[in-house]
């Protein structure tokens, strides 16, 4: 679903890529995928861990990321994601887009520094 | 939008599921490692994570399709709701399966008769030859004879539009010898019938080319069913051979199953090669049916082209000799024509296709009726559950979402509805083609669905659902959920608005069921008439006969003494009082006809050369000079019995006794001068419907061709039955050569009745059903407006109103759609009655007792059906009404 363009649209589109992001070094599980982002954002980015897993079931059903069972690193089983060559595709495409919109929205917010 | 995930979603659920409890539990190890106590870690993780079953919804709906899945769920609290109330949904179903179940299985029989195509290969591409408007009753006329075979021929060797043509004909004849002889549907065709339908064998080979040799056949194939009745499966080809009529057959193939031969409802036994006789081919007898199969690229316009083209010559070159002039000229301006021939040909056709759409559109009526039934239902189902609308409204549904779900309630009835009418239809056609079958003529029909039936029932139930469930479901979506709230289902402000929607569906129930009344009322009495109705000859204790003694090989000149020798001893058998030999049976369908002239006048007359006792057997007084004796031989002068109508017809009213009647030749018979000795009054010719036509009788000796076969009628005081089998007995002792053949004339004759049979039995079943519905219709909404009332009527009963005033009051409600409904009912009826007036006998459509006797008879039940409930409300306890309040 979710074929129409709603006002999450962006948001839902940056944790996608952030989510690519996060996996583009290597497999992770979902607790660490939150942390990681929540982290490296320096705790801006506040994400309700739960609704992440909806956005890796739709990144999973997209065929971006693939997943398996696994065992973390403190002996405990967990689904573990992989980031596909479509997905990879896909996070350059989202990366080069968010940086035009950045850029595109900083020339609006200050002309005055172009 | 994925229907692998739409499918896995459960699975994928669990998944979801287990992969959200590994996070939780990590996440509380960790919080513990930080040095939270267990429970509390637990908790945070919790927290942190958000609500897991909110998660779990969303990637559940991520997975589902939206319309499905609530179509799917309405479906599924459908279900529960009718679960709920299984009265409600047994009736309903019940209902609508009778409804359904009668419409497919009449529209099935419609199929099998009028749509379904014969099962050869491609059998679009077949046409029949025939003559533009018949043959106007030229020569001897066989069952589907069109054409006569020397016409064939010339067809055969002169068409090019076919890529193959065929004739075919049906007879029965006889397997076995003398009293063992039984009777067998036979086929005879011409040597490519089977290649040009395209028809494979069971078993062994059919029939080819080649078999169509020299008289007498050699080789035949039988059908499969007779292969394994009469034959027990064994396998054929192995040189056996079977009697038929006079000659050695051997049996060589079987025909597929399905293979009924060219006739829609008949069977074939047999199929047999025609021969060539060593004598010139008849051209007098119209005996073969004439198929082809158009040329690809061809058509019917372009098959008809050629076949008038060719006309002229066909026509010219097979004139039936010893004709008068102008019979002669009539047949040489003769034209073929080429009809479509898909669908067989089928004498049913004609006898039932009236009857069967005209109870198609009684069963629809009915259907109707049942309808209107359950919309009542559902309305008044909606009003006790208004409440329930309401609290829905008041959450958030929107409307759209509430009609969605009263139609999926109404779709799951009309599919449960349909699917048990189905299974009704399967069983109800059988019986239907059973009630169609007679001793005589067994029908045989392939009644299984097919697409067009299935097709058919899938509409009904479309439309039975749209008409019960769409109405209610609207009305109930526009309540006003405050007001329906207040209310609490015993306001006395319930609007009258929903009343009047019940009320058009009583009245509508009425009227509908008032002109099936009518019907049934019609077909009754016309049956009854028909039942009763005299012939003018005696029917009961009537035994008809026929001899036939070609195995016996006597020589013509003994035929004549042969048969009275024959009609000796059936007299001398125990039992029977009186008994005469005859060519044609009267009222049974075979007609005899000779054209005439009576001084200068022309015309037709029919024949029948009949023994002295004939008269006294059959009960028909001799009005006017004498019957027929021993002295009227084959020597004596030619002498006549005619009846009333040939002398108003051809003399004027003149005394008969003493004229001449000349007949016109005929092959075989020539014009001969008979003087007429005696008269009868007007009986039946060979129906009981048709008008008299002129008849004239002559002494048996004295029939010009005479064949080795007799018919027979003989009265006696035991039952046919018994009488048949004692003569048989008597004759295979003395003579086993003759075959012999007895049945009860008055039970051929009703047996001709089976169409009207059937229009009474089903009309009358639809009209009690339809009478019984309008009852339960009337009573449900009675009892409702009463149960609406019930504060209303407390309160006039608790200022003393009397006991029968309340009563009169609802009954009056009641009475005055009951006269709304016969009014309508009414007009309807004399509308309608217009397509049933040819099927009618002794009476009009409009036949004002049947119009009287079914508003009658509907008002009386009305005011049974609502009696009960107005006299429940006038026992009412004022108390406990407005207690209520």
């Amino acid at each position: 679903m979710g074929k129409k363009p709603t006002q999450t649209d962006i948001l839902q589109g940056t944790l996608d890529m952030l989510i690519l992001q996060t996996l583009a070094p290597g497999p992770a599980h979902g607790h660490t995928i939150a942390y990681a982002i929540e982290r490296r954002s320096e705790d801006v980015l506040q994400v309700e861990h739960g609704s992440l897993y909806p956005a890796l079931h739709r990144l999973e059903e997209r065929g971006w990321i693939a997943s398996f069972w696994g065992t973390s690193e403190n002996n405990r089983k967990a689904r573990y994601y992989r980031l596909s060559a479509a997905g990879r595709k896909q996070l350059r495409a989202e990366m080069s887009r968010w940086e035009r919109v950045v850029r595109a929205v900083n020339r609006v917010l200050r002309p005055a520094e172009e | 939008m994925s229907w692998r995930r739409f499918i896995r979603r459960r699975w994928w659920d669990e998944e979801r599921a287990r992969e959200i409890a590994a996070y939780l539990e990590i996440e509380t190890a960790d919080n513990i490692a930080r040095g939270m106590p267990p429970a509390e870690a637990a908790a945070a993780a919790r927290r942190k994570f958000g609500n897991p079953a909110m998660v779990r919804e969303e990637i559940y709906r991520m997975n589902t399709v939206g319309w499905l899945e609530s179509t799917w769920q309405d479906l599924r609290y459908a279900a529960r709701v009718l679960r709920l109330s299984p009265g409600f949904a047994t009736v309903a179903i019940l209902s609508l399966a009778l409804g359904v179940g009668a419409n497919t299985a009449i529209f099935q029989l419609l199929d099998a008769v009028r749509l379904r195509s014969l099962p050869v290969r491609n059998p679009q591409e077949l046409a029949e030859v025939k003559i533009v408007g018949g043959n106007h009753g030229m020569g001897i006329n066989q069952q589907y004879g069109e054409l006569t075979r020397p016409i064939w021929q010339v067809i055969h060797d002169k068409q090019r539009v076919f890529s193959g043509t065929f004739a075919w004909s049906v007879n029965q004849h006889y397997v076995g010898r003398g009293s063992e002889m039984r009777h067998f549907h036979g086929l005879w065709v011409t040597g490519d019938f089977f290649r040009v339908l395209g028809v494979q064998p069971w078993r062994g080979r059919l029939l080819l080319p080649e078999d169509e040799g020299a008289c007498p056949v050699t080789h035949a194939v039988v059908s499969y069913s007779y292969w394994r009745s009469e034959m027990g499966g064994r396998e054929p080809g192995t040189g056996t051979k079977t009697i038929m009529d006079n000659d050695a057959v051997e049996i060589v193939g079987v025909t597929p199953p399905e293979f009924f031969g060219m006739s829609v409802g008949d069977d074939f036994d047999i199929a047999l090669p025609f021969c060539r006789q060593k004598e010139e081919l008849r051209r007098d007898i119209f005996e073969v049916s004439v198929m082809g199969r158009l040329k690809p690229g061809s058509t019917l316009a372009r098959a008809s082209a050629e076949m008038n083209a060719l006309s002229p010559g066909i026509f010219e070159a097979t004139v039936p000799p010893g004709r008068d002039p102008r019979s002669v000229e009539m047949y040489k301006h003769f034209r073929l024509s080429a009809y479509p021939a898909s669908q067989g040909v089928s004498w049913l056709r004609e006898s039932y296709d009236r009857p069967l759409w005209l109870l198609l559109g009684i069963a629809g009526l009915v259907l109707l009726i049942a309808c209107a039934n359950l919309a009542n239902l559902m309305l008044a189902r909606a009003s006790t559950r208004a409440r329930e609308f309401a609290v829905r409204l008041a959450l958030g549904a929107s409307r759209a979402r509430l009609v969605r779900q009263l139609l999926a309630e109404s779709a799951l009835l009309a599919a449960a509805g349909t699917a048990c009418g189905i299974a009704l239809a399967r069983s109800l056609s059988g019986v239907l083609v059973w009630s169609l079958s007679t001793e005589g003529s067994s029908v045989n029909l392939n009644t299984a669905m097919d697409w067009r039936v299935l097709l058919f029932a899938a509409g009904v139930a479309v439309l039975t659902c749209a008409a019960f469930g769409v109405l209610p479901a609207l009305r109930a979506s526009q309540g006003q959920p405050a007001a329906a709230m207040k209310a609490g289902g015993r306001g006395m402000t319930t609007g009258r608005e929903r009343f009047s929607l019940q009320r058009l569906m009583v009245v509508t129930q009425i009227s509908v069921s008032l002109v099936l009344l009518v019907a049934a009322l019609l077909f009754v009495r016309s049956f009854r008439n028909l039942m009763t109705f005299d012939p003018g000859m005696r029917e009961s204790g009537i035994t008809a006969g026929f001899l036939g003694f070609w195995q016996s090989n006597l020589p013509e000149q003994r035929w004549l003494d042969f048969k009275r020798e024959l009609l000796d001893e059936v007299r001398a058998t125990p039992g029977v009082l009186n008994a005469a030999t005859t060519t044609n049976s009267p009222l049974l369908g075979s007609s005899w006809e000779h054209g005439v002239h009576i001084g200068a006048l022309e015309g037709d007359s029919k024949f029948t050369w009949v023994s002295p006792g004939y008269f006294d057997t059959m009960g028909i007084p001799v009005v006017r000079g004498r019957g027929f004796t021993e002295n009227d031989t084959a020597n004596s002068t030619r002498v006549a019995v005619v009846n009333r109508t040939f002398g108003r017809k051809y003399l004027s009213g003149a005394d008969p006794i003493g004229q001449n009647l000349r007949t016109i030749q005929e092959p075989n018979y020539p014009s001969t001068v008979y003087e007429i000795v005696g008269v009868i009054p007007d009986t039946q010719y060979n129906d009981l419907r048709g008008v008299t036509p002129p008849m004239t009788f002559a002494p048996a000796s004295q029939l010009p061709a005479p064949g080795p076969w007799t018919g027979l009628m003989i009265y006696s005081n035991a039952p046919p039955a018994a009488i048949g089998a004692a003569i048989k007995r008597r004759l295979a002792a003395r003579h086993p050569d003759v075959i012999v053949e007895f049945s009860d004339f008055q039970k051929d004759i009703r047996d001709q009745l089976a169409p009207e049979r059937l229009m009474a039995m089903l009309s009358g079943f639809f009209g009690a059903l339809a009478a019984l519905l309008a009852m339960v219709g009337l009573y449900g909404v009675v009892s409702f407006i009463v149960a609406r009332r019930r504060h209303e009527i407390g309160i006039r009963l608790a200022l003393g109103a009397e006991c029968g005033r309340v009563v009169a009051m609802v009954m009056r409600d009641a009475a005055r759609l009951l006269a709304v409904g016969i009014a309508l009912g009414t007009a309807a009826s004399l509308l309608a009655g217009r397509s049933a007036g040819s099927l009618l006998f002794g009476l009009k459509p409009w036949d004002p007792a049947t119009l009287a006797a079914a508003g009658t008879l509907l008002a009386a039940i009305a005011a049974a059906a609502s009696f009960v409930p107005a006299r429940r409300a006038a026992r009412l306890d004022p108390m406990d009404a407005l207690r209520d309040e």
